[in-house]
């Protein structure tokens, strides 16, 4: 029979246990010898503030008593100390003199309070003044609530994290804490300035404590127990208790004594070894030049060091934790991750709402999270840690970072969201089938989408399928040169295929495919076909099949095939003869349902593919356009003819857009409104386009809004002081989305991923000298614009029924 | 509701749809074969495929949907099969294929 190997663990705290822990849950066979310093069994000590501030129990903080290290036969030595290590003979030496042989040993001795040298913090040779309290292990903090009971002045030294739980702990026991911080603001390093004072404010104010920053105790005052601190100011305070939370020390003299490289801590390598079977985790290491003083890289390096002396994974590796904290500090709830200040070149946002107590900043780097801070609101912060930990693709709208937006669900924490969360609301795809999908071996962002359709209707939450394909694939996700694509089934960017487009003169989708993109493509055909549209106008070869249904018979297809008419109704106006006419049409034709659309139009539904030609003839109006990625509507409110409050003729304006503007394709749907005052009757602030009349004549232009699946209110483009001059950047600023848009992006992504003063450069200012070349191409697709409607039968069979023989479920006629 | 006109059956199964010029280049027409509804495609390298032309998803009329060389998307909500084997292209039921081929300028159904 072997004999077990054995293994001594130098420390009985988190990281030790911990440590024990992970090598009995993988099976690890040891003979397993412990030595803990305190007299106990394996406590949280992140709990101690809460068991100074009174709301937790000595007995609940406990991790591991007793019979934990009996069940699982394992020699606890609580309250031995050992002193030396001899490396030689491999053994350790208590300071009881015993001796312990180890096969393999673990220093975890964590770290002690930093005491810094105060006159009269000591008394020469007794230990602490009469009063004076660290704030490191369980027996400070009982010490420390006994007396505190039975007095009523402390003074915390330190106002890092430590200092402000005990500052919050302590006032549960006596009147009056005041906070001493050398430094010039709160948990200086873990915030920035400004959050620092936000948060000091916080605590002052809110919870009345005493904060004094900038000030570097000099003195403690009190013959024979603590009476006051001398500042270096000259300042003193008055008190009779001191508790030192100044930080904290790793313990590592015994390390040190034994031959081992310490520097701020332990050094080990990524295997946590500090020497030939040697090793060291927990506060007391340094690993890569850190020495981590938080809970979650304790557990990283437990775990990898579990795996390395059980063999369960010979080749673990701990490769250094980004570190973050969500906590609350003294009842105020802080987050903080990576820097706290940009460096140059970083983009920094920032909103600070100090009468609130609220502060938040991101730094973001070549577009990663590289640090965040959170000050009073955390709402954001689990979203926050993941992008940071993981290195998230980031919303191009940075304020979403800080703020839950309306609409736009790819904030929500892909780790906090259950498996069964549905995702895409149109294909019913929930997070674990898209999860699923990646650990099958999906390994972009379009290939997941490819496989499980999420994201492929409406495309709202094609972000928040980008978050969890890449939480899911933990960082490993494969450069996606597709998504980049303007179109699937042409590999480029839609920059570079206009200008292949133009200098090969590619005239139809064909031609295109066969010069670029060497293979015809179904799902690509409809964007080339409203580029090449776009581009060519009169000139572009129009190849019919290249057209989605609806292109090619001018109408919307409905769920039983049927289709819907909606003919061109400007600016929402129309007349009793029209409506008269609309009525007829509809009654002689059985139009099963008759509605009126969100863009104040009427709309014709139910209508079978063969009736179009005969019902457009009938109804003698133009294309409403009501069915392809273009211009579609200008809602209007009455304006000024008759409204009490208008101040300017909305409805001209807004039937001035739309005749000018009718028709014209774009990479998505194109909804405008003009409202006759900033009551927003017509809702222009939530449209791509969205016009305002305000007092004195002048219009307010807003782009990029939307009050779809996706709401958000528009930026402002520009003021002008005529409706003149509302068409031209109308027509400017569409055609501008028209050419740089990608296909179905929206102008609420588009005017965000450009940026709003970017657009108002190029589209106001003419700070590109394109504006003509803008103004003269949306001219040319004015002029080329064509009723559909009025043609009749350009292709064989058209109009035939493309409906089975079954009779699907249909639409109900409405009484 | 009207339906297009139907084919006049031929004998030995083999079914005589029209003309090819009646489906423009790269589009579909449906067509209403011994009570089965069959949706044939002109492909634009010239050659024709039919399969059935009821979405099974949720009854799309699949000969208005866009088609490539190898795949057929329905337009309502845009799944896809691939056209010479039926199979499904985004997890849905295959479809049943029909063999066709031209004779002169005429699409003929059956062996």
């Amino acid at each position: 029979m072997t004999e077990k190997r054995r293994l001594v663990v130098i420390g009985n705290g988190m990281a030790g246990a911990r440590t024990v822990e992970e090598i009995l849950a993988r099976g690890g066979d040891f003979d397993i010898t412990m030595f803990g310093d305190e007299p106990y069994g394996n406590y949280n000590r992140i709990m101690l503030s809460n068991v100074l501030a009174g709301v937790e129990d000595e007995s609940g903080i406990f991790l591991n008593d007793l019979s934990w290290y009996a069940d699982n036969g394992i020699t606890l030595h609580a309250g031995t100390r050992i002193e030396r290590i001899d490396r030689a003979s491999k053994t350790v030496y208590a300071a009881d003199g015993s001796a312990t042989a180890y096969d393999k040993l673990i220093i975890a001795t964590g770290s002690r309070a930093f005491v810094p040298p105060i006159p009269g913090l000591h008394r020469p040779g007794r230990g602490y003044h009469q009063g004076v309290f660290a704030f490191r292990t369980l027996d400070d903090t009982r010490a420390m609530i006994r007396y505190a009971r039975e007095h009523t002045r402390a003074v915390v030294i330190g106002g890092g994290l430590l200092g402000l739980e005990a500052a919050r702990g302590l006032q549960n026991h006596l009147p009056h804490v005041t906070l001493v911080h050398g430094t010039g603001h709160l948990m200086n390093t873990q915030l920035n300035e400004v959050a620092g004072r936000t948060l000091q404010r916080t605590v002052e104010q809110r919870l009345g404590i005493e904060v004094l920053v900038g000030a570097t105790t000099t003195e403690i005052l009190g013959k024979h127990a603590v009476a006051g601190v001398k500042l270096a100011d000259g300042r003193v305070v008055p008190c009779d208790v001191v508790v030192v939370a100044a930080g904290i020390r790793a313990n590592a003299e015994v390390a040190a004594a034994s031959g081992l490289t310490v520097e701020r801590g332990i050094v080990v390598d990524d295997q946590m070894l500090a020497a030939p079977d040697v090793y060291a985790v927990g506060e007391c290491a340094q690993h890569r030049g850190e020495v981590y003083g938080l809970v979650a890289p304790l557990w990283e390096q437990a775990r990898v060091l579990a795996d390395r002396l059980t063999g369960a994974a010979p080749d673990a590796a701990y490769r250094g934790s980004k570190v973050s904290t969500k906590l609350k500090v003294a009842g105020v709830d802080v987050a903080s991750m990576g820097l706290t200040a940009p460096a140059e070149g970083d983009e920094s946002v920032t909103f600070a709402e100090p009468a609130r107590g609220i502060y938040k900043n991101v730094i973001v780097r070549d577009g990663r999270l590289v640090g965040a801070t959170l000050v009073g609101d955390v709402a954001k912060a689990a979203y926050l840690i993941q992008a940071f930990e993981r290195g998230l693709d980031l919303p191009a709208e940075r304020a979403s970072l800080l703020f839950d937006l309306g609409g736009e669900s790819a904030e929500v924490s892909p780790a906090e969201m259950p498996d069964d969360t549905q995702v895409c609301n149109c294909n019913g795809v929930a997070k674990s089938a898209i999860c699923g999908a990646v650990a099958g071996g999906c390994r972009t962002v379009g290939g997941v989408i490819d496989r499980t359709r999420a994201g492929k209707g409406c495309g709202t939450c094609k972000p928040l399928v980008a978050s969890l394909v890449s939480w899911a694939a933990g960082g490993a996700l494969d450069e996606d040169p597709a998504a980049s694509y303007y179109v699937p089934g042409v590999p480029l960017p839609k920059p570079a295929l206009m200008a292949s487009i133009r200098r090969l003169s590619l005239r139809s989708v064909s031609a295109v495919f066969d010069a670029l993109g060497g293979e015809e493509d179904a799902r690509s055909k409809m964007g080339l076909a409203s580029l090449l549209k776009m581009m060519w106008g009169d000139e572009y070869v129009d190849e019919r099949d290249a057209r989605f249904i609806n292109d090619r018979v001018h109408a919307n297809i409905q769920r039983d095939g049927t289709f819907s008419v909606v003919p061109r109704m400007t600016g929402g106006v129309t007349t009793p003869a029209q409506l008269k006419r609309i009525a007829e049409v509809a009654e002689r034709h059985d139009v099963p349902m008759v509605k009126l659309t969100g863009g104040q139009r009427i709309d014709l539904l139910g209508v079978p593919k063969e009736k179009l030609p005969d019902i457009w003839a009938e109804l003698d109006m133009p294309s409403g356009y009501a069915y392809a990625k273009s211009f579609r509507t200008v809602k209007t409110c009455v304006g000024s003819d008759f409204c009490r409050f208008g101040v300017g003729d909305s409805t001209a304006l807004g039937i001035a857009l739309e005749e000018r503007y009718q028709g014209i394709e774009g990479p998505g749907k194109m909804k405008l409104a003009v409202t006759g005052c900033p009551r927003n009757c017509a809702e222009a602030y939530v449209k791509d386009l969205g016009v305002v009349a305000i007092d004195g004549g002048k219009w307010e232009i807003y782009v990029g809004g939307a009050a779809g699946a996706h709401v958000r209110k528009g930026d402002l483009l520009a003021t002008v002081d005529s409706a003149d001059e509302v068409i031209v950047l109308a027509g400017r600023f569409l055609q501008y989305y028209r050419e740089n848009g990608n296909w179905l992006e929206r102008t609420y992504a588009f005017v965000p991923r450009i940026g709003i003063d970017r657009v108002k450069a190029i589209v106001v200012d003419d700070a590109d000298g394109i504006a003509a070349a803008l103004d003269a191409a949306m001219d040319a697709s004015v002029a080329a614009y064509r009723d559909p409607w009025k043609e009749n039968g350009v292709t064989p069979g058209q109009f035939r029924t493309a409906l089975p023989l079954t009779v699907l479920p249909q639409v109900p006629v409405r009484a | 509701m009207t339906f297009p006109s139907p084919i006049q059956a031929s004998g030995a199964g083999r079914t005589y749809l029209g003309s090819i010029h009646d489906i423009p280049p790269g589009e579909g027409r449906a067509y209403a074969v011994d009570g089965e509804s069959v949706a044939v495609f002109r492909l634009r390298d010239g050659s024709v495929r039919a399969l059935s032309a009821v979405c099974p998803h949720r009854g799309g009329p699949l000969a208005d949907g866009q088609i490539d060389r190898k795949q057929v998307v329905c337009p309502l909500h845009l799944n896809a099969w691939d056209l010479t084997t039926g199979c499904s292209l985004s997890g849905q039921p295959d479809l049943t294929t029909y063999p066709v081929r031209l004779d002169g300028d005429q699409i003929v159904l059956g062996e």
